[in-house]
């Protein structure tokens, strides 16, 4: 096992496999996080993300695969683990009375070597929420307290587990900036998310998880690149006019009708061509987002 | 209010870029379960249901017993309150009486509420070990009630002529032990029950049938062989006596002290099996 190092790997997983009974939550997944990037496990609800992060850290024991972090092995080296990784998981919360100096004060005993948590009640937005009680915080306090919680110990590496569900558009933007903060830093970040936009915004690399399976694996451009399909030109027109003449443009691939609303998909320079055949004045060009790369990559949206 | 815009400077750039597995200390355990014991007396002194519970209830219990039969020793020719006064002989039980009532209420319901809620998978992840947890929650229990025990012992002495114990050293250690064994069961029970209002509504009905049946309520004079059969399968029959015993001159009792023992230690070797984060 190499340790970790500056631009190294920090993570390793390699065949990491999870079953309840007959169903496997995590079924043989393979992927490396590089030190100082934000890496995102992306898929829908019940993909086994956060099973597959649990696994890695050292809270939940797995059937079969290795896992290396920061040099650590999370199955006989998890107390170790936890004094250099920092965590936000998806359910858990703290006792409803401890104040956020509390919380952060607890918390840095636990740990050797701890940062001053006082710094980072100022450097997370807290300062002024120092002696209020959990339960009085907003949703968006008490996940800048929960990240806060997770660098309490200086952690080489954070899991960061639905970090904005629940959280309003607002709040949702000031915990992007905070992990972009991170991010400056030079913190590894792993970030397990079923937000396209949260993933498209904030991640380095993105793992698209479906079924216990990593089904891409690549950077968000990469991503759109490979599987969003291409650019489409999108126009309205009257439903009754012939349009049979546009698959016949060189690049132009598929022709969609509803209604007045036409798409055309294809390759780059087709939308020009397009758009000099007919000169419609609603024109516009969709590019593919991460969400079209999703559609294609699962067969199906978030919802399912 | 937010500090997005701040550039950080923290020390976890130079850590982090170094591979600094050498760099950091180990825990230190003892001033991780100060710590947590600490914020969680501060936590359940913020719990008015469970001071009342704590301090108030055995008041109140004091106070009617007390009112009811100060010192009587029953009709002539007849033995009730193990022929002690009758304050000698409740007041001893009700120490450990307080003690179960936090014991068996409050203890396991928080524990339960913390895995509910998941507190205990955030204080996992961090490290905390199961056994922080359990120590940390029964040194809050004991410090609590040993409150409502002075507490009770102080009003009694005053109020109701209560005569001090006869061997306060043997009444403090079996007082000790007591409380040990029923925190050592409530976190047993904490292990066992998943949901916070179970372990409440379970916590309730152990801690009444508990005092009905230990001759902490009715005088075991009065109970049928069938009370008394319940009250000795359980903990607090053997706390009260013991106590009674050692705080009316009667020396320590051996026996009970022998099955508080055994039963703290059946109780901690199930919790440390039975124990679930989530």
């Amino acid at each position: 096992m190499q340790p970790a190092r500056n631009g190294g790997t920090v993570i390793n997983v390699e065949g990491l496999r999870k079953t309840y009974g007959r169903l496997a939550a995590v079924d043989g997944i393979d992927f490396s996080v590089r030190r100082g990037e934000i890496f995102g496990l992306l898929g829908p609800n019940g993909a086994g993300k956060t099973t597959a992060v649990e696994c890695i850290q050292g809270l939940r024991p797995f059937d079969a695969g290795s896992v290396d972090v920061v040099g650590l092995d999370p199955r006989t080296q998890a107390d170790e683990l936890r004094q250099r990784i920092g965590c936000q998981l998806q359910q858990s919360a703290l006792p409803d009375n401890i104040r956020v100096w509390e919380a952060l004060d607890m918390f840095a005993s636990l740990y050797g070597s701890p940062v001053d948590w006082r710094r980072l009640i100022d450097q997370w937005g807290l300062a002024e929420k120092r002696t209020a009680r959990f339960h009085s915080l907003s949703g968006g306090q008490k996940q800048r307290l929960f990240v806060a919680l997770a660098l309490v110990n200086d952690p080489e590496v954070v899991f960061l587990d639905e970090m904005t569900t629940g959280l309003d558009p607002a709040a949702r933007r000031v915990a992007w900036s905070l992990v972009e903060e991170l991010r400056e830093q030079g913190t590894t970040v792993v970030l397990v998310t079923h937000f396209m936009d949260e993933a498209e915004r904030l991640c380095d690399r993105i793992a698209v998880v479906e079924g216990g399976h990593i089904v891409a694996n690549d950077t968000p451009m990469g991503l759109v690149s490979s599987s969003g399909g291409g650019i489409r030109a999108v126009f309205g027109c009257d439903p009754a006019a012939d349009l049979a003449f546009l698959t016949a443009v060189p690049g132009v691939g598929e022709v969609r009708r509803g209604g007045r609303r036409v798409e055309v998909a294809g390759d780059g320079p087709h939308v020009a061509l397009v758009a000099h055949d007919l000169a419609p004045e609603d024109f516009r060009v969709q590019q593919p987002s991460l969400e079209d790369a999703f559609l294609r990559l699962t067969g199906h949206g978030m919802e399912e | 209010m937010h500090a997005a815009t701040t550039h950080l400077n923290t020390p976890g750039q130079a850590a982090s870029a170094g591979g600094d597995a050498g760099a950091r200390r180990r825990p230190r355990p003892m001033t991780s379960l100060r710590k947590i014991t600490s914020v969680e007396l501060k936590l359940v002194l913020r719990e008015p249901l469970t001071l009342v519970f704590s301090f108030a209830f055995p008041v109140v219990l004091l106070f009617v017993m007390g009112e009811v039969f100060g010192q009587s020793t029953g009709d002539p020719g007849e033995v009730v309150f193990r022929d002690f006064g009758a304050m000698d002989y409740y007041v001893p039980g009700y120490l450990a009486l307080v003690a179960v009532a936090f014991a068996m209420i409050s203890l396991p319901t928080h524990l339960a509420a913390y895995r509910e809620r998941g507190v205990l998978r955030r204080l996992h992840a961090s490290g905390v070990r199961g056994r922080q947890i359990l120590a940390s929650q029964t040194l809050v229990g004991v410090a609590l009630t040993t409150v409502g025990a002075v507490l009770v012992t102080v009003l009694g002495m005053l109020v109701y002529d209560v005569r001090g114990p006869a061997a306060p050293l043997s009444v403090i250690l079996i007082y000790l032990l007591s409380t040990l064994c029923f925190m050592a069961l409530g976190c047993l029970l904490g292990a066992l029950i998943p949901r916070a209002r179970a372990a409440q509504g379970i916590g309730l009905i152990l801690f009444f049938v508990m005092m009905f049946v230990s001759g902490t309520a009715p005088p075991v004079e009065v109970m049928s062989g069938v009370m008394l059969d319940i009250g000795k399968a359980l903990p607090l029959y053997h706390a009260a006596t013991a106590l009674q015993d050692a705080w009316n001159g009667l020396g320590v009792n051996w026996t009970e002290v022998g099955i508080l023992a055994g039963i703290t230690m059946g109780a901690l070797a199930l919790t440390a099996r039975l124990f679930r984060w989530d």
